[in-house]
Protein backbone atom coordinates (compact mmCIF):
# COMPACT_ATOMS: atom_id res chain seq x y z
CA UNK A 1 0.00 0.00 0.00
CA UNK A 2 1.61 3.17 -1.16
CA UNK A 3 0.11 6.02 1.28
CA UNK A 4 0.59 9.66 2.05
CA UNK A 5 -0.06 11.01 5.47
CA UNK A 6 -0.93 14.20 5.39
CA UNK A 7 1.37 15.79 3.50
CA UNK A 8 2.03 19.20 3.22
CA UNK A 9 4.25 21.33 1.11
CA UNK A 10 6.01 24.85 0.10
CA UNK A 11 8.82 25.87 -1.62
CA UNK A 12 10.13 28.49 1.11
CA UNK A 13 9.61 29.05 4.58
CA UNK A 14 8.09 32.09 3.99
CA UNK A 15 6.13 30.94 0.36
CA UNK A 16 2.30 29.80 1.01
CA UNK A 17 1.58 26.09 1.11
CA UNK A 18 0.79 24.48 -1.83
CA UNK A 19 -0.09 21.10 -0.38
CA UNK A 20 -2.17 21.30 2.64
CA UNK A 21 -2.48 17.94 4.63
CA UNK A 22 -3.50 15.45 2.01
CA UNK A 23 -4.14 11.92 2.63
CA UNK A 24 -4.16 9.10 -0.10
CA UNK A 25 -3.84 5.42 -0.21
CA UNK A 26 -3.09 3.49 -3.26
CA UNK A 27 -3.23 -0.44 -2.98
CA UNK A 28 -1.26 -3.07 -5.38
CA UNK A 29 -3.04 -3.38 -8.28
CA UNK A 30 -5.24 -0.80 -7.99
CA UNK A 31 -5.65 2.34 -10.55
CA UNK A 32 -6.70 5.78 -8.76
CA UNK A 33 -7.35 9.09 -10.61
CA UNK A 34 -6.50 12.25 -9.34
CA UNK A 35 -8.46 15.04 -10.67
CA UNK A 36 -8.53 18.47 -10.09
CA UNK A 37 -8.63 22.25 -11.75
CA UNK A 38 -5.17 23.36 -12.64
CA UNK A 39 -2.63 25.30 -10.08
CA UNK A 40 -4.42 22.98 -7.47
CA UNK A 41 -1.33 21.14 -6.85
CA UNK A 42 -1.85 18.19 -8.28
CA UNK A 43 2.08 17.82 -9.81
CA UNK A 44 3.56 18.74 -6.73
CA UNK A 45 1.55 15.68 -5.09
CA UNK A 46 2.91 13.61 -7.94
CA UNK A 47 6.31 14.80 -7.17
CA UNK A 48 6.05 14.18 -2.99
CA UNK A 49 4.91 11.11 -3.73
CA UNK A 50 7.71 9.82 -5.84
CA UNK A 51 10.17 11.24 -3.60
CA UNK A 52 11.28 14.31 -6.46
CA UNK A 53 10.08 16.81 -3.98
CA UNK A 54 10.40 15.92 -0.11
CA UNK A 55 7.02 17.37 2.04
CA UNK A 56 7.89 19.98 4.47
CA UNK A 57 5.39 18.07 6.94
CA UNK A 58 3.80 14.14 6.66
CA UNK A 59 5.35 11.13 5.55
CA UNK A 60 4.64 8.79 2.34
CA UNK A 61 4.72 5.59 3.55
CA UNK A 62 4.84 2.39 1.45
CA UNK A 63 3.51 -0.99 3.09
CA UNK A 64 3.63 1.26 6.13
CA UNK A 65 7.40 2.17 5.94
CA UNK A 66 8.34 5.75 4.92
CA UNK A 67 10.36 5.89 2.07
CA UNK A 68 14.07 5.92 2.43
CA UNK A 69 15.64 9.35 1.25
CA UNK A 70 18.33 7.03 -0.45
CA UNK A 71 18.40 4.04 -2.79
CA UNK A 72 15.79 2.69 -5.26
CA UNK A 73 12.47 3.54 -4.88
CA UNK A 74 9.46 1.52 -5.52
CA UNK A 75 7.20 4.55 -6.49
CA UNK A 76 8.62 6.24 -9.85
CA UNK A 77 6.95 9.47 -11.69
CA UNK A 78 6.05 9.49 -15.16
CA UNK A 79 5.69 13.22 -16.20
CA UNK A 80 4.19 15.58 -18.51
CA UNK A 81 6.93 16.50 -20.69
CA UNK A 82 9.35 12.91 -21.60
CA UNK A 83 12.35 15.45 -22.84
CA UNK A 84 12.95 16.53 -19.21
CA UNK A 85 13.04 13.11 -17.53
CA UNK A 86 16.17 11.82 -20.31
CA UNK A 87 20.02 12.71 -20.59
CA UNK A 88 19.74 14.25 -24.19
CA UNK A 89 23.32 13.37 -24.34
CA UNK A 90 22.98 9.97 -23.84
CA UNK A 91 21.68 7.27 -26.09
CA UNK A 92 18.11 5.83 -25.83
CA UNK A 93 19.69 2.25 -24.91
CA UNK A 94 22.17 3.62 -22.05
CA UNK A 95 18.56 5.70 -20.71
CA UNK A 96 16.60 2.86 -20.41
CA UNK A 97 19.47 0.58 -18.84
CA UNK A 98 19.77 2.80 -16.45
CA UNK A 99 16.77 1.37 -14.47
CA UNK A 100 16.99 -2.47 -15.71
CA UNK A 101 17.50 -3.97 -18.87
CA UNK A 102 14.25 -4.63 -20.26
CA UNK A 103 13.48 -7.92 -22.45
CA UNK A 104 12.07 -8.14 -26.41
CA UNK A 105 8.91 -8.98 -24.66
CA UNK A 106 8.47 -5.95 -21.97
CA UNK A 107 9.61 -3.67 -25.21
CA UNK A 108 6.76 -5.13 -27.52
CA UNK A 109 4.39 -4.91 -24.96
CA UNK A 110 4.78 -0.78 -24.71
CA UNK A 111 5.43 -0.68 -28.53
CA UNK A 112 9.03 0.36 -28.37
CA UNK A 113 11.07 -0.44 -31.25
CA UNK A 114 14.41 -2.17 -31.16
CA UNK A 115 15.72 0.54 -33.46
CA UNK A 116 14.92 3.21 -30.97
CA UNK A 117 17.69 2.47 -28.70
CA UNK A 118 20.58 3.63 -30.87
CA UNK A 119 19.50 7.17 -30.88
CA UNK A 120 19.16 9.98 -29.14
CA UNK A 121 16.11 11.50 -27.39
CA UNK A 122 15.99 14.60 -29.94
CA UNK A 123 15.98 11.99 -32.52
CA UNK A 124 12.22 9.92 -31.20
CA UNK A 125 8.63 12.48 -30.95
CA UNK A 126 7.14 12.79 -27.51
CA UNK A 127 4.93 9.67 -28.04
CA UNK A 128 7.67 7.56 -28.93
CA UNK A 129 9.68 8.99 -25.44
CA UNK A 130 6.86 8.96 -23.05
CA UNK A 131 7.12 5.24 -24.18
CA UNK A 132 10.33 4.23 -23.37
CA UNK A 133 10.12 6.17 -20.12
CA UNK A 134 7.40 4.08 -19.10
CA UNK A 135 9.24 1.16 -20.02
CA UNK A 136 12.08 2.61 -17.82
CA UNK A 137 10.17 2.83 -14.96
CA UNK A 138 8.73 -0.65 -14.55
CA UNK A 139 12.22 -1.77 -13.58
CA UNK A 140 12.04 -4.89 -11.40
CA UNK A 141 11.74 -2.67 -8.09
CA UNK A 142 9.31 -0.65 -9.04
CA UNK A 143 5.84 -1.34 -7.13
CA UNK A 144 3.98 2.00 -7.74
CA UNK A 145 3.57 4.39 -10.60
CA UNK A 146 2.60 8.19 -10.72
CA UNK A 147 1.28 9.09 -13.99
CA UNK A 148 1.13 13.10 -13.86
CA UNK A 149 -0.81 14.10 -17.40
CA UNK A 150 1.22 11.18 -19.11
CA UNK A 151 -0.30 11.57 -22.59
CA UNK A 152 -1.99 15.02 -22.62
CA UNK A 153 0.23 16.00 -25.35
CA UNK A 154 -0.17 13.32 -27.86
CA UNK A 155 -2.70 12.75 -30.08
CA UNK A 156 -6.04 10.30 -28.77
CA UNK A 157 -4.56 7.27 -31.14
CA UNK A 158 -1.18 7.18 -29.19
CA UNK A 159 -3.04 8.41 -25.84
CA UNK A 160 -5.26 4.97 -26.49
CA UNK A 161 -2.65 3.12 -27.14
CA UNK A 162 -0.32 4.27 -23.98
CA UNK A 163 -3.26 3.83 -21.67
CA UNK A 164 -3.98 0.50 -23.12
CA UNK A 165 -0.51 -1.06 -22.82
CA UNK A 166 0.11 0.63 -19.17
CA UNK A 167 -3.25 -0.65 -18.22
CA UNK A 168 -2.26 -4.04 -19.25
CA UNK A 169 1.22 -3.86 -17.36
CA UNK A 170 -0.21 -2.63 -14.58
CA UNK A 171 -3.14 -5.58 -14.42
CA UNK A 172 -0.03 -8.31 -15.17
CA UNK A 173 2.27 -6.98 -12.24
CA UNK A 174 -0.52 -5.86 -9.55
CA UNK A 175 0.92 -2.43 -9.94
CA UNK A 176 -0.22 0.40 -7.93
CA UNK A 177 -1.10 2.90 -10.10
CA UNK A 178 -2.59 7.25 -9.48
CA UNK A 179 -3.33 8.47 -12.73
CA UNK A 180 -3.56 12.59 -12.91
CA UNK A 181 -4.96 14.34 -15.24
CA UNK A 182 -7.55 17.54 -16.25
CA UNK A 183 -9.57 14.87 -18.87
CA UNK A 184 -12.43 13.28 -16.45
CA UNK A 185 -13.23 11.36 -19.26
CA UNK A 186 -9.74 9.76 -19.39
CA UNK A 187 -9.45 9.04 -15.94
CA UNK A 188 -13.21 7.30 -16.60
CA UNK A 189 -12.23 5.06 -18.57
CA UNK A 190 -8.47 3.88 -17.06
CA UNK A 191 -9.05 4.21 -13.08
CA UNK A 192 -11.04 2.73 -10.06
CA UNK A 193 -11.98 5.18 -8.34
CA UNK A 194 -10.87 8.98 -8.70
CA UNK A 195 -10.11 11.39 -6.02
CA UNK A 196 -10.60 15.42 -6.48
CA UNK A 197 -8.33 18.07 -4.86
CA UNK B 1 -1.24 -3.65 -29.50
CA UNK B 2 1.14 -1.93 -31.38
CA UNK B 3 0.26 0.31 -34.10
CA UNK B 4 3.82 1.57 -34.51
CA UNK B 5 5.00 1.83 -37.64
CA UNK B 6 7.56 -0.94 -38.53
CA UNK B 7 10.78 -0.29 -39.53
CA UNK B 8 10.16 2.97 -41.66
CA UNK B 9 13.08 3.49 -43.43
CA UNK B 10 15.36 6.47 -42.24
CA UNK B 11 16.70 8.49 -44.68
CA UNK B 12 21.09 7.96 -44.96
CA UNK B 13 22.88 11.08 -43.82
CA UNK B 14 24.19 13.22 -46.27
CA UNK B 15 27.74 12.39 -46.74
CA UNK B 16 29.84 15.37 -46.60
CA UNK B 17 27.70 17.56 -44.32
CA UNK B 18 28.51 20.90 -42.06
CA UNK B 19 29.53 18.45 -39.75
CA UNK B 20 32.23 16.63 -41.47
CA UNK B 21 33.57 20.13 -42.90
CA UNK B 22 33.66 21.72 -39.19
CA UNK B 23 35.74 18.34 -38.26
CA UNK B 24 37.75 18.40 -41.62
CA UNK B 25 39.07 21.92 -40.96
CA UNK B 26 39.64 21.65 -37.24
CA UNK B 27 41.78 18.63 -38.41
CA UNK B 28 43.91 20.68 -40.87
CA UNK B 29 43.93 23.77 -38.45
CA UNK B 30 45.84 21.49 -35.59
CA UNK B 31 48.05 19.93 -38.00
CA UNK B 32 49.29 23.37 -38.53
CA UNK B 33 49.01 24.33 -35.17
CA UNK B 34 51.20 21.58 -34.58
CA UNK B 35 53.92 22.34 -37.38
CA UNK B 36 54.52 25.17 -35.75
CA UNK B 37 55.13 23.81 -32.86
CA UNK B 38 57.58 21.19 -34.32
CA UNK B 39 59.26 23.54 -36.49
CA UNK B 40 60.16 25.92 -33.11
CA UNK B 41 61.46 23.00 -31.26
CA UNK B 42 63.43 21.57 -34.27
CA UNK B 43 64.55 25.27 -35.98
CA UNK B 44 67.83 25.45 -33.31
CA UNK B 45 69.18 28.57 -34.26
CA UNK B 46 67.10 30.16 -37.19
CA UNK B 47 65.45 33.25 -36.53
CA UNK B 48 68.04 34.18 -33.36
CA UNK B 49 71.35 34.19 -35.56
CA UNK B 50 72.25 37.34 -37.18
CA UNK B 51 73.87 37.84 -40.56
CA UNK B 52 74.84 41.35 -41.60
CA UNK B 53 75.22 40.57 -45.16
CA UNK B 54 71.42 39.99 -45.61
CA UNK B 55 69.40 43.03 -43.49
CA UNK B 56 66.17 43.74 -44.51
CA UNK B 57 65.73 41.41 -47.27
CA UNK B 58 62.34 41.72 -48.91
CA UNK B 59 60.43 38.60 -49.54
CA UNK B 60 62.56 36.00 -51.36
CA UNK B 61 62.51 31.93 -52.19
CA UNK B 62 65.46 32.20 -49.51
CA UNK B 63 63.26 34.45 -47.26
CA UNK B 64 59.76 33.78 -47.36
CA UNK B 65 58.91 36.10 -44.82
CA UNK B 66 61.94 39.00 -45.39
CA UNK B 67 64.72 39.83 -42.98
CA UNK B 68 64.78 41.89 -40.18
CA UNK B 69 67.19 44.76 -39.20
CA UNK B 70 69.73 42.67 -37.97
CA UNK B 71 69.42 40.00 -40.84
CA UNK B 72 67.47 37.82 -39.19
CA UNK B 73 64.84 35.22 -40.81
CA UNK B 74 61.57 36.38 -40.13
CA UNK B 75 59.73 33.26 -41.07
CA UNK B 76 61.93 31.30 -38.45
CA UNK B 77 60.87 34.28 -36.16
CA UNK B 78 57.40 34.60 -36.80
CA UNK B 79 57.53 30.67 -36.20
CA UNK B 80 58.87 30.74 -33.27
CA UNK B 81 57.00 33.39 -31.84
CA UNK B 82 53.69 32.12 -32.40
CA UNK B 83 55.12 28.64 -30.64
CA UNK B 84 55.87 30.92 -27.34
CA UNK B 85 52.41 32.67 -27.87
CA UNK B 86 50.90 29.16 -28.24
CA UNK B 87 52.70 28.48 -24.85
CA UNK B 88 51.38 31.35 -22.97
CA UNK B 89 48.23 30.20 -24.13
CA UNK B 90 48.76 26.88 -22.69
CA UNK B 91 49.51 28.09 -19.70
CA UNK B 92 47.36 31.28 -19.10
CA UNK B 93 44.59 29.63 -20.50
CA UNK B 94 44.59 26.20 -18.40
CA UNK B 95 44.84 28.33 -15.35
CA UNK B 96 42.00 30.44 -16.52
CA UNK B 97 39.90 27.19 -17.07
CA UNK B 98 40.81 25.86 -13.65
CA UNK B 99 39.61 29.20 -11.79
CA UNK B 100 36.59 29.05 -13.98
CA UNK B 101 35.60 25.19 -12.67
CA UNK B 102 36.33 25.72 -9.35
CA UNK B 103 34.06 29.14 -9.10
CA UNK B 104 31.31 27.62 -10.90
CA UNK B 105 31.64 24.59 -8.67
CA UNK B 106 31.62 26.37 -5.26
CA UNK B 107 28.81 29.00 -6.70
CA UNK B 108 26.43 26.35 -7.83
CA UNK B 109 27.10 23.78 -5.28
CA UNK B 110 28.04 26.45 -2.13
CA UNK B 111 26.00 28.02 -0.16
CA UNK B 112 24.47 31.13 -1.05
CA UNK B 113 27.24 33.77 -0.05
CA UNK B 114 29.18 31.78 -1.47
CA UNK B 115 27.45 32.22 -4.93
CA UNK B 116 27.04 36.23 -4.16
CA UNK B 117 30.79 36.28 -3.83
CA UNK B 118 31.79 34.71 -7.08
CA UNK B 119 29.29 36.49 -9.04
CA UNK B 120 30.52 40.36 -7.47
CA UNK B 121 34.32 38.72 -8.88
CA UNK B 122 32.84 38.03 -12.03
CA UNK B 123 31.09 41.70 -12.57
CA UNK B 124 34.14 43.09 -10.83
CA UNK B 125 36.97 41.58 -13.61
CA UNK B 126 34.82 41.96 -16.21
CA UNK B 127 33.22 45.30 -15.31
CA UNK B 128 37.14 46.73 -15.22
CA UNK B 129 38.79 47.29 -18.86
CA UNK B 130 40.64 44.13 -19.71
CA UNK B 131 43.61 45.47 -21.05
CA UNK B 132 44.12 47.97 -18.16
CA UNK B 133 43.92 44.94 -15.53
CA UNK B 134 46.41 42.72 -17.87
CA UNK B 135 48.75 45.66 -17.52
CA UNK B 136 48.84 46.07 -13.89
CA UNK B 137 49.43 42.41 -13.23
CA UNK B 138 52.04 41.90 -15.73
CA UNK B 139 53.95 45.00 -14.65
CA UNK B 140 53.08 44.09 -10.44
CA UNK B 141 54.53 40.91 -11.24
CA UNK B 142 57.77 42.11 -12.89
CA UNK B 143 57.02 41.46 -16.76
CA UNK B 144 58.85 38.30 -18.94
CA UNK B 145 56.70 35.67 -19.98
CA UNK B 146 56.05 34.25 -16.86
CA UNK B 147 53.79 37.66 -15.71
CA UNK B 148 52.03 37.31 -19.09
CA UNK B 149 51.06 33.89 -17.99
CA UNK B 150 49.67 34.87 -14.81
CA UNK B 151 48.26 37.96 -16.24
CA UNK B 152 46.08 36.19 -19.34
CA UNK B 153 45.27 33.37 -16.42
CA UNK B 154 43.87 35.93 -13.71
CA UNK B 155 41.89 37.80 -16.49
CA UNK B 156 40.06 34.80 -18.92
CA UNK B 157 37.58 33.05 -15.93
CA UNK B 158 34.54 35.02 -16.04
CA UNK B 159 32.86 33.69 -18.72
CA UNK B 160 33.90 30.42 -18.72
CA UNK B 161 32.86 30.52 -15.17
CA UNK B 162 29.17 31.63 -15.45
CA UNK B 163 28.75 29.10 -18.51
CA UNK B 164 29.85 26.63 -16.51
CA UNK B 165 28.02 27.89 -13.44
CA UNK B 166 24.52 27.87 -15.54
CA UNK B 167 25.28 24.61 -16.82
CA UNK B 168 25.89 22.91 -13.02
CA UNK B 169 22.67 24.76 -11.69
CA UNK B 170 20.23 23.21 -14.76
CA UNK B 171 22.07 19.39 -14.15
CA UNK B 172 21.27 20.07 -10.37
CA UNK B 173 17.48 20.73 -10.86
CA UNK B 174 17.27 18.53 -14.13
CA UNK B 175 14.53 15.89 -13.57
CA UNK B 176 16.59 13.44 -15.27
CA UNK B 177 19.09 13.53 -12.57
CA UNK B 178 16.08 13.41 -10.05
CA UNK B 179 14.81 10.28 -11.79
CA UNK B 180 18.41 8.95 -11.77
CA UNK B 181 18.56 9.21 -7.80
CA UNK B 182 14.97 7.69 -7.98
CA UNK B 183 16.35 4.56 -9.03
CA UNK B 184 19.23 3.99 -6.68
CA UNK B 185 22.24 5.42 -8.15
CA UNK B 186 24.67 6.85 -6.41
CA UNK B 187 26.19 10.79 -6.23
CA UNK B 188 28.94 9.90 -7.58
CA UNK B 189 27.53 8.13 -10.50
CA UNK B 190 25.41 11.55 -10.88
CA UNK B 191 28.46 13.32 -11.08
CA UNK B 192 30.40 11.02 -13.45
CA UNK B 193 27.52 9.65 -15.79
CA UNK B 194 25.23 12.86 -16.17
CA UNK B 195 27.64 15.18 -15.24
CA UNK B 196 30.36 14.90 -16.46
CA UNK B 197 29.07 14.16 -20.17
CA UNK B 198 27.74 18.11 -19.82
CA UNK B 199 30.75 19.63 -18.45
CA UNK B 200 33.44 18.23 -20.03
CA UNK B 201 33.07 19.71 -23.79
CA UNK B 202 32.14 23.29 -22.19
CA UNK B 203 35.56 22.90 -20.07
CA UNK B 204 36.93 21.83 -23.07
CA UNK B 205 35.51 24.24 -25.80
CA UNK B 206 36.20 26.61 -23.30
CA UNK B 207 39.56 25.80 -22.82
CA UNK B 208 40.28 26.31 -26.67
CA UNK B 209 38.04 29.03 -27.73
CA UNK B 210 40.15 30.97 -24.74
CA UNK B 211 43.07 30.32 -26.35
CA UNK B 212 43.30 33.06 -29.19
CA UNK B 213 41.98 36.14 -26.47
CA UNK B 214 45.41 34.49 -24.41
CA UNK B 215 47.41 34.84 -27.18
CA UNK B 216 45.86 38.06 -28.67
CA UNK B 217 46.29 39.59 -25.47
CA UNK B 218 49.93 38.26 -25.11
CA UNK B 219 51.01 40.15 -28.09
CA UNK B 220 48.82 43.48 -27.30
CA UNK B 221 51.18 43.35 -23.92
CA UNK B 222 54.22 42.54 -25.65
CA UNK B 223 53.14 45.26 -28.40
CA UNK B 224 53.30 47.98 -25.74
CA UNK B 225 56.32 46.90 -24.09
CA UNK B 226 54.87 44.70 -20.52
CA UNK B 227 55.28 41.63 -21.56
CA UNK B 228 58.06 39.63 -22.99
CA UNK B 229 61.80 40.78 -23.46
CA UNK B 230 62.46 42.32 -26.36
CA UNK B 231 65.26 39.54 -26.69
CA UNK B 232 63.35 36.87 -27.67
CA UNK B 233 61.39 36.39 -30.44
CA UNK B 234 57.58 36.81 -29.61
CA UNK B 235 54.91 37.94 -32.52
CA UNK B 236 54.11 41.62 -29.74
CA UNK B 237 57.99 42.06 -29.88
CA UNK B 238 58.17 41.65 -33.79
CA UNK B 239 55.45 43.70 -34.14
CA UNK B 240 56.50 46.33 -32.13
CA UNK B 241 59.75 46.58 -33.78
CA UNK B 242 58.17 46.58 -37.63
CA UNK B 243 56.96 49.58 -36.19
CA UNK B 244 60.20 51.53 -36.94
CA UNK B 245 60.58 49.99 -39.99
CA UNK B 246 57.22 50.58 -41.35
CA UNK B 247 57.86 53.88 -42.47
CA UNK B 248 61.08 53.34 -44.60
CA UNK B 249 58.70 50.79 -46.31
CA UNK B 250 59.77 47.27 -45.01
CA UNK B 251 55.98 46.02 -44.86
CA UNK B 252 57.07 42.62 -44.64
CA UNK B 253 58.50 42.90 -41.04
CA UNK B 254 54.97 43.58 -39.68
CA UNK B 255 52.45 42.02 -42.47
CA UNK B 256 53.75 38.41 -42.07
CA UNK B 257 54.09 38.18 -37.91
CA UNK B 258 50.37 39.74 -38.13
CA UNK B 259 49.10 37.93 -40.84
CA UNK B 260 50.36 34.60 -39.11
CA UNK B 261 48.92 35.61 -35.60
CA UNK B 262 45.59 36.24 -37.38
CA UNK B 263 45.98 32.80 -38.77
CA UNK B 264 46.98 31.12 -35.57
CA UNK B 265 44.01 32.55 -34.23
CA UNK B 266 41.10 31.73 -36.48
CA UNK B 267 42.68 28.07 -36.07
CA UNK B 268 42.05 28.35 -32.29
CA UNK B 269 38.46 29.09 -33.42
CA UNK B 270 38.18 26.15 -36.14
CA UNK B 271 39.08 23.63 -33.59
CA UNK B 272 36.79 25.09 -30.69
CA UNK B 273 34.30 24.99 -33.22
CA UNK B 274 35.42 21.35 -34.54
CA UNK B 275 35.23 20.24 -30.86
CA UNK B 276 31.64 21.79 -30.13
CA UNK B 277 30.73 19.73 -32.93
CA UNK B 278 32.42 16.78 -32.20
CA UNK B 279 30.63 16.50 -28.24
CA UNK B 280 27.00 17.46 -29.35
CA UNK B 281 25.03 14.67 -30.15
CA UNK B 282 22.03 17.38 -31.98
CA UNK B 283 24.52 17.64 -34.52
CA UNK B 284 25.51 14.10 -35.24
CA UNK B 285 23.46 14.13 -38.47
CA UNK B 286 23.74 17.38 -40.17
Amino acid sequence: MLEARGISFRYGPREPLIVRGFDLAVAPGEVVGLAGPSGRGKSTIARLLARHLRPTDGVVTVDGAVVPARGFNPVQLLSQSPVFAVNPRWTVRRIVNEAWTPDADAMRALGVRQAWLDRYPHELSGGELQRLTILRALAPGMRYLVADEITSMLDPLAQAEIWAALLAVVKERALGLLAISHDAHLLGRVADRVVTV
Amino acid sequence: MTAVADDCPVAAAPRFGTRKAVLVVAALAAAGLAAVIAFALLSGEAGVATAFRARLVAPSFAHPFGTDALGRDMLARTLKGLALSFRVGLFAATASTIIALVLALVAASGPRWADAIVAYLVDMTMGLPHLVLLILISFAFGGGANAVIIAVGLTHWPRLTRILRAEILQLRGAEYVTVSRNFGKSPLYIARQHFAPHLVPQLLVGLVLMFPHAILHEAGLTFLGFGIEPTTPAIGVLLSESLRYLTAGKWWLGLFPGLALLMAVLAFDAIGNGLRTMTDPRGSQS
